[in-house]
């Protein structure tokens, strides 16, 4: 396929780049100057690729980036002239407690994430600056730690600059194949939506957890080599105002690509020496840089690289090769029930949004869940999905009670689900949204490898009529093909059980046509559906059995035929008293 | 701020018995939290900025700190350089704080009022850096000294020396508080600026002028910081970096009051002001800015949705 072997060049091209770079680091001599501009660019560059992780990929903020520099920084410092460790100990030591510094924050803020994690990495960055300061004995206080020796075979500065190139080199490549394996496309699920993330097996928090700790780690990796590169540090290198600088390089080069980290932050460590003149009058050199923030975010979202990316973007990539026919084998125990629910209550504050909800959905079969507006059907749903917890009662898939588990182990058990208002991974392309939903635990159809999950993508992709415009972005989707990769993402993983919310709404009536075909012939491989609609024609089409709900009580069970006929049912939709 | 307890002068070893150093302790101990009141109503008042802005917007502003560090320049200037009354250069001084607000909601927040959170707040902070480093620029590095609003430097009431200036701190905090209420509970534009908090969408289909709104609260957030750094520079040094450590301890405090919550992020400030006295007091002076934050951590982990309970959810 051309998309191989286009990565398989790209490849190749940056081994070719990294070596001839790292040559010219070891073998041109270079001035005093120009050599520590290039060690200070390779060692920030690195920990700006970590904010490209956490920022670009997961979208979640880190305003401590050089308190994690500092961490790294400190254990190579001292730990080499306190303590006489070797180099590569201290390097190693430095990024694990950067990593675990990291993960301990995340356990305590990832959860609420946005602003809260902003606090709280500032906070960790003053506190982290108090202590080195004040914590004399240890830290050296405002002197800082001097003299810290190299390892051994890069004594020189040249040797060494060109082990931190190579260092450089390495980790873009690895932060740069991050974005299309199983963790990077599970960060950017996150980043773009939370909820269908987690409902699409994606566990949210860990994925959260783990880009923090290795954004971390990439800061605690750049301040080791720095502290080794100019062998000496102090804390008044590694204050707020460096984390800001650290957030800006990501920021102007483009968050999303570790080449746009890279692009960054050679930008901002070398306008300054062009600027050196602006730094007579103190502050006005940072009031530009200020204001050059708040221009970057209006004016460049996508930073320098995702502009110029924007320009060169190839506008149509060959359609995939067509795959082989989409298949859907749920998991079936032998049990006659695929979902059962029992009891079930949620209460809201004071109000009870279900009340007590029993039902069963059989396998193999489609069962609608129907009531007036308000009357509990998209809370059942998001109950039975975990988007909410229960108040009482208990949830059965395929015989597994699942009801305290958190959204992605329900989808891990087999569970998928569409959603009213329509969420997609929206920078994402169709694909990779699907593939999200193909990689879910427990998808006993998808062999392992990415070229099994990209065909299993597209195959579902077909099924739902869209796999030639399989490698569009999102917004470029009308809103009903929109619902229909939303059915390729949930169809994909293999689901046990199928739940769509209102899967009709806003859809015009050839659409509908479509959607009830699409019903049909998904139900004819026998996965079980649970459907809520207010589209009437569409429900006494599709369904078999049909639950009613009314203020949060189950008003009717049964024979689709049946309930219709039932006098509370008609009162309930007509008003007829 | 204040110096450990005097060691008992010779003489009164003789007859020193505990319950003298007992009182003495308890003296002392009314004494800090007389100061922790005082400066956890600065923080009240900033935290109060943080949340308006919050409410309406759903923004975090990270330049709060700075709007109370350009009001009490602007009152060094006024006040101290040009030797104009206290009250005018107050005045001057909050009218260019409504102006600042006016000019930040247009430039730092409404072109991105679009977007998710992560440009705004990004956004907020490259205008934090603007608005402290402008100031450094403009009137240099040394920390500046504006004298209290009242020439009485304070009284003794039995044990307790009560600062003229923190009495001053106190009292307009709690008139701003009581303003506040009675903006928000008892008149129509109260009701429209909350009901543009709630739903803006709603509240434009009422006819409700949303952009106005918001450009109110920024405005009015932006003169509560003001008076805070106008309030608390007699006591501080009015310096560039006054804001970002207010604004920080501000923001712990709105934190442990429960995000969004007016009555939790006054507690909240008048709990930081007192944590952190007692603990340079008692624990560290060094430390001091650390426990705002330790406090904060420990909070985060214990109990995020804080005293009150920020309601976070969003709707499948």
């Amino acid at each position: 396929m051309s998309r191989s072997r286009a990565f398989a060049v790209g490849q190749i091209l940056y081994a070719l780049a990294a070596v001839a770079v790292v040559a010219l680091a070891a073998s041109v001599k270079t001035d005093g100057y120009v050599a520590n501009i290039l060690m200070q660019a390779a060692t920030y560059a690195i920990a700006v690729f970590g904010l490209s992780i956490v920022l670009g990929l997961c979208g979640q903020i880190n305003l401590a980036q050089a308190a994690f520099f500092a961490l790294g920084a400190y254990a190579v410092g001292l730990g080499g002239s306190d303590y006489h460790l070797p180099f590569w100990l201290c390097l190693l030591g430095g990024m694990a407690l950067a990593a675990a510094a990291g993960a301990g924050l995340g356990v305590s803020t990832l959860r609420l994430g946005g602003h809260y994690l902003a606090m709280v990495t500032i906070s960790f960055q003053q506190i982290l600056t108090v202590v080195l300061i004040n914590a004399i004995p240890v830290t050296h206080g405002p002197d800082g730690v001097s003299s810290i020796a190299r390892p051994a075979g890069f004594q020189s500065g040249q040797a060494f600059l060109a082990l931190v190139v190579a260092v450089l080199a390495l980790s873009g490549y690895l932060v740069w194949r991050l974005a299309d394996t199983r963790l990077g496309r599970a960060m950017r699920a996150v980043r773009d939506n939370e909820l269908a993330a987690g409902a699409a097996g994606v566990d949210v928090f860990r994925t959260k957890l783990i880009a923090f700790a290795l954004c971390a780690l990439l800061g605690g990796l750049g301040g080791g080599l720095f502290a080794a590169g100019f062998s000496y540090i102090s804390p008044d290198q590694f204050a707020f105002s460096d984390s800001i600088v650290l957030l800006t390089m990501a920021l102007l080069g483009g968050v999303a690509s570790p080449i746009g980290s890279a692009i960054g932050t050679i930008l901002l460590i070398l306008i300054p020496e062009w600027l050196r003149f602006l730094k007579s009058v103190p502050g006005l050199y940072l009031a530009i840089y200020g204001a050059a923030v708040i221009l970057i975010v209006i004016f460049m979202p996508e930073g320098i690289w995702g502009f110029i990316r924007r320009l060169f973007a190839s506008r149509a990539r060959a359609a995939p090769a067509a795959a082989e026919p989409f298949t859907l084998r749920p998991a079936d125990s032998g049990a006659s029930i695929a979902l059962e629910v029992r009891g079930l209550t949620k209460h809201f504050g004071g109000l009870t949004a279900v009340d007590g909800v029993d039902f069963q959905v059989r396998r193999g079969g489609v069962h609608a869940l129907i009531g007036p507006n308000g009357s509990g059907k998209t809370t059942t749903l998001n109950v039975v999905t975990g988007l909410y917890r229960a108040s009482a009662g208990a949830i059965f898939v395929d015989g597994v009670e699942v009801t305290g588990l958190p959204p992605h182990k329900r989808n891990a058990f087999g569970l998928a689900r569409t959603f009213q208002n329509i969420r997609l991974f929206r920078s994402m392309t169709a694909l990779e949204n699907v593939v999200v939903g193909a990689e879910r635990d427990g998808n006993a159809l998808v062999a392992a490898g990415p070229a099994a999950l990209r065909l299993r993508a597209q195959a579902a992709l077909d099924f739902v009529g869209l796999g030639a415009r399989a490698s569009e972005t999102i917004p470029s989707f009308s809103y009903g093909h929109q619902r229909l990769i939303e059915f390729a993402r949930a169809l994909a993983a293999n689901p046990t059980v199928l739940l769509l919310d209102e899967p009709a709404a806003g859809l015009n009536s050839g659409e509908k046509r479509m959607l009830h075909d699409l019903l049909d012939r998904i139900a004819a491989q026998g996965l079980t559906i649970l459907i809520i609609d207010h589209d009437m024609t569409l429900i006494a089409g599709v369904a078999k059995h049909l639950t009613v709900l009314n203020f949060g009580k189950r008003i009717a069970d049964g024979e689709t035929a049946d309930v219709l006929r039932q006098p509370d049912v008609v009162s309930a939709y007509l008003g007829v008293a | 701020m204040f110096c450990a307890p005097a060691v008992d002068q010779l003489g009164s070893l003789w007859f020193d018995d505990r319950g003298v150093r007992e009182r003495r302790r308890m003296d002392f101990f009314l004494q800090l939290l007389f100061a922790g009141i005082g400066i956890g109503a600065v923080y009240a008042l900033v935290a109060l900025g943080f949340v308006l802005i919050f409410r309406a917007t759903s923004v975090v502003n990270f330049a709060q700190g700075e709007f109370s560090m350009v009001a009490a320049y602007l009152m060094v200037v006024f006040a101290v350089d040009l030797g104009w009354p206290y009250w005018l250069a107050f005045l001057i001084a909050i009218a260019g704080m409504a102006l600042l607000g006016a000019v930040f909601n247009l430039t730092v927040y409404y072109p991105l009022r679009n977007r998710t959170y992560l440009p705004v707040l990004i956004s907020t902070i490259g205008a934090s850096i603007f608005l402290s480093n402008t100031v450094l620029a403009l009137y240099g590095p040394q920390p500046q000294v504006l004298p209290g609003w009242l020439d009485t430097p304070g009284f003794q009431v039995g044990p307790v020396y009560l600062d003229s200036q923190y009495l001053v701190v106190i009292a307009v905090t709690l008139a701003l508080v009581g303003f506040q209420y009675w903006l928000f509970e008892h008149t129509l534009l109260g009701k429209k600026l909350q009901a543009t908090s709630q739903d803006k969408e709603m509240a434009a289909l009422l006819g409700i002028p949303v952009a106005a709104m918001i450009m109110l609260t920024f405005i009015y957030s932006a003169v509560l910081g003001g008076v805070a750094g106008i309030l608390v520079a007699p006591i501080l040094f009015v310096s560039i970096q006054m804001g970002s450590t207010i604004a920080l301890k501000a923001f712990a405090a709105t934190i442990i009051g429960g995000f969004g919550d007016v009555a939790g992020a006054i507690l909240g400030g008048f709990a930081i002001g007192i944590i952190e006295t007692f603990g340079a007091a008692y624990i560290s002076v060094p430390f001091k800015d650390a426990f705002a934050f330790l406090v904060l951590i420990l909070f985060l982990a214990l109990r995020p949705q804080g005293i009150f309970g920020e309601r976070v959810a969003e709707k499948a």
